[in-house]
């Protein structure tokens, strides 16, 4: 099996969506300003939706909702996956309010202690 | 250094874990037993043509109903956490730039036609791609171009609230009613179900889904409103 075949294979949603969530986990590590974790926190959920979203993808299938391409019989046989789908709407909705929540508490830190950085609060990073 | 090495070595383990989702996501020939069975099912048991909206509404509606109460959880901090009081002078001292004639203008010719197209988006969430919390977003985009244009302003929060609690409690009574008049909590039938493609179809799924999505663009206005930090 040559490269180009591996290469191939893979699914590019789901490839794109691994890179992103990687690119979010070394935000939330590595990077000091409690503001660009709380992105990078967003940015990782990102990734995360899109790998699930590519996990119920079926190639060749359209999407579950039924009209005049896929009617109620043929739907098992012609539909991608709805599960992943339903759980990523909940995602989304979830991470939007946790991420407001997260902004918030570093816009009160930052006020109160007049920097956004994690090492200026203490011992709170390694 | 000591965490400069940490750190690769967790998001090379992230990685080594997520190779293996790069080459089978999606490679599934057919969908599994459950979903098949959603497939199958929501078009005869709710006449709902977006079987999505069916699953998220219906099958999974407790997690829907709790998804909408973390929504409240954390509007309900936003809004303690970011008073002008605990924010402290320094915060409502800055000087705020005026916007312009252009945003103004622009603001209350597309104000109407956004809360148009959410309540569109919401209403038609059982037949169309969309729903409830989409819908909710685009109304509280109106909310924020308002709040743009005119930043001064701020929002009506009795309005808000009165908004926010009515539609919550008319989700948990729609709820209700499937048990009185179907099957259990939040079953759908509690309203005749009608034909695949119509407006008024798959029982309390539009009605429910219309109420989380005045909800959720309520909640959403409440965040932005209280991030702009002077509030009382």
């Amino acid at each position: 099996m040559n490269i180009l075949e591996l290469l191939g294979r893979i699914n590019p949603v789901a490839a794109s969506g691994s890179v992103v969530v990687l690119v979010g986990l070394w935000g939330v590590l590595a990077r000091p300003n409690l503001f660009k974790i709380a992105i990078a926190f967003s940015i990782m959920e990102t990734g995360v939706n899109l790998v699930i979203l590519s996990v119920g993808y079926i190639r060749g299938r359209t999407a579950p909702i039924l009209d005049s391409a896929a009617d109620a019989e043929t739907a098992v046989r012609t539909m991608t996956d709805p599960v992943p789908q339903a759980l990523v709407l909940t995602a989304i909705v979830i991470g939007l309010a946790v991420t407001a929540l997260m902004l918030s508490y570093v816009v009160r830190l930052k006020t109160a202690g007049g920097c956004s950085s994690v090492e200026a609060h203490g011992d709170e990073k390694w | 250094m000591m965490r400069k090495v940490l750190v690769v070595l967790a998001v090379l383990g992230f990685a080594l874990a997520l190779l293996p989702l790069a080459y089978e996501a999606g490679v599934a020939g057919k969908p599994g037993d459950l979903a098949s069975a959603y497939l199958d099912r929501s078009p005869k048991d709710f006449a709902a043509a977006n079987v999505v909206t069916a699953i998220v509404v219906s099958y999974r509606g407790f997690d829907t109903l709790g998804e909408v109460a973390v929504l409240f959880a954390a509007t309900a901090g936003v809004g303690a956490l970011l008073t002008r009081k605990r924010m402290g002078p320094s915060a409502t001292g800055g000087k705020r730039t005026e916007s312009t004639e252009i945003l103004r203008t622009a603001a209350g010719l597309l104000t109407g036609l956004l809360v148009m197209f959410g309540a569109y988006i919401f209403l038609h969430g059982h037949l169309t791609p969309g729903g409830g919390f989409q819908g909710g977003v685009v109304i509280a985009t109106a909310v924020l171009l308002n709040l743009l244009a005119a930043p001064r302003s701020h929002l009506a929060h009795g309005a808000v609230t009165v908004v926010e609690s009515l539609s919550g409690a008319v989700y948990v009574a729609l709820g209700l009613l499937g048990i009185y008049l179907a099957r259990g909590f939040l079953d759908p039938r509690a309203l005749p179900i009608g034909k695949i493609g119509a407006l008024a179809s798959a029982g309390t799924i539009p009605l429910i889904y219309s109420v989380i999505g005045l909800k959720v663009g309520a909640e959403l206005s409440a965040i932005l409103d209280a991030l702009k930090g002077d509030r009382e």
